[in-house]
């Protein structure tokens, strides 16, 4: 227990983790398997491992780690689409910085900076409107990407810049959408995980409905997590609990920040700007249908696709990795070949060893654990 | 990116534009308030709360101790410094209406 002394609350860390283990106890009975929960979120992943949870629990509890890290489900096509877009004379590029680093076929947008580009980090999707209202000549690109926390912010953006009239900005919009992914996921014949920890800012805007499908269609819990490590735990305690109860439920630990109901000015302005694609593409995972948005016809002036000729560049990823079974938790990473040597936070050739919220790099930065060990 | 970071509305910058000034440990900037505004009433009730805020969007409405809590864990998992340093890019052309 040498970690649970700089939890928010140590005793209460300890009574949980001593919970975690009577629970299990009993669950372990007749089981000849791990009990496998996914915690979908990326910030999850980091925080499991910056506390060593793992290390706290019983061998019986297993975390997968799930598919919610934007960065890491890029596909490599789509960083080489940003940078023809970006090479486009009077084109300023504009992106979060966590995307400058994503490796495309052609490299990425730090290269294709360094090349001549004008590529620019920003904080906010705000500035980028702003970037685009000063220079009123030049074509100003937001790269929209992120699951539903970051989707209310590029939906408020493009509302702000039809207000405005401002023609000079558009959108690549490369937002992905959560639920159909999960569902895709426990459509797959050999989904093992037998629970999931539901993000928790995912969650803050589109609220706990959505998951019902989970318990009532797929009969696995789901709670729904804050980021502290006494969170992580004590969703983890409900998850054990409503197994050992045989109950499948959609429950919010994380009530204080997550309302059931979502955000309902962020739901609007999303639902207003963006409609469903057909289908979309994951790094690791392959086409996911409905699992991606565009911008509504409405706003189609807003829309970078349709203002620029993008290329649409389809690439596989290396052979070699196995990016895709540890997604959906059939591999761990250190079974890749890549692991460690091709492939390394440096110069990541696969996606979840691109942010700090991938598994492969949580892994890599804060050792192998047990199995690794093993 | 997605994780935000918590920070205190100190003042209102825009009504029309609804953006206000929030103070994210020390660093000040404007926000959208479109997700956390109370239709119908004015913005300056909004002065002295904790947001969650994302991207420069303040997304949910926390209380303080849930701040510190939050800003303690972004610490110490490594993201609230890479949020500061996203944060003061912004300084260079920050949002207006």
């Amino acid at each position: 227990m040498r970690y649970v002394d700089e939890f928010r609350d140590p005793a209460l860390a300890a009574a949980l983790v001593k919970e975690i283990g009577a629970v299990c106890g009993r669950l372990e009975r007749g089981r000849d398997r791990p009990l496998s929960i996914m915690e979908v979120c990326g910030g999850h992943t980091h925080a499991i491992f910056r506390y060593g949870l793992e290390g706290l629990l019983p061998d019986l509890v297993e975390f997968v780690h799930g598919p919610g890290c934007p960065v890491c489900v890029l596909p490599m096509g789509r960083v080489d689409d940003c940078v023809a877009i970006a090479e486009q004379p009077h084109v300023i590029f504009t992106t979060f910085g966590d995307a400058m680093r994503v490796p495309g076929a052609r490299g990425s947008l730090l290269q294709a900076k360094a090349e001549g580009a004008d590529v620019r980090m920003v904080y906010s999707p705000l500035d980028a409107l702003e970037l685009a209202r000063k220079n009123p000549d030049r074509e100003v690109v937001f790269f929209g990407l992120g699951f539903e926390t970051t989707m209310p912010s590029t939906a408020l953006t493009v509302l702000r810049a039809a207000r405005g009239n401002v023609r000079n900005f558009s959108l690549f919009c490369n937002h992905i959408t959560i639920i159909p992914t999960l569902r895709a996921l426990l459509e797959q014949p050999d989904f093992g995980i037998d629970g999931f920890i539901g993000p928790g800012h995912v969650s803050m805007v589109i609220g706990t409905a959505p998951y019902l499908f989970i318990a009532e269609e797929f009969k696995k819990p789901l709670v729904v997590a804050g980021f502290e490590p006494i969170d992580l735990l004590q969703s983890l305690l409900m998850v054990l609990k409503q197994m050992e109860a045989g109950r499948a439920q959609i429950e919010n630990q994380y009530a204080r920040v997550v309302p059931d109901a979502g955000n309902p000015a962020a739901l609007k302005a999303v639902a207003e700007v963006y409609e469903p694609r057909a289908t979309f593409e994951w790094r690791g995972l392959g086409s996911i249908a409905g699992s991606g948005v565009q911008l509504r016809p409405a706003y189609a002036a807003f829309d970078a696709e349709r203002r620029f000729a993008v290329p649409d560049v389809k690439v596989a990823d290396p052979s070699s990795c196995r990016c895709g079974a540890v997604l959906t938790g059939s591999e761990k990473p250190w079974a890749c070949p890549e692991f460690g040597t091709g492939c390394t936070p440096e110069t990541p050739l696969g996606a979840l060893m691109v942010s700090s919220e991938g598994a492969c790099a949580a892994y890599y930065q804060y050792g192998g654990l047990r199995g690794a060990a093993a | 990116m997605c994780l935000g970071i918590p920070g205190q509305i100190v003042a209102v910058a825009d009504a029309d534009a609804m953006l206000c000034t929030v103070d994210v440990s020390g660093v000040r900037r404007a926000v959208d308030v479109v997700c956390v505004a109370e239709p119908g009433r004015p913005l300056a009730e909004l002065i002295g709360a904790w947001v969650l805020v994302h991207v420069g969007f303040a997304m949910s409405r926390i209380d303080e101790e849930e701040a510190a809590a939050t800003l303690k864990v972004l610490t110490e998992i490594g993201e609230a410094e890479a949020e500061m340093a996203a944060l003061r890019l912004g300084l260079d052309h920050p949002a207006t209406p």
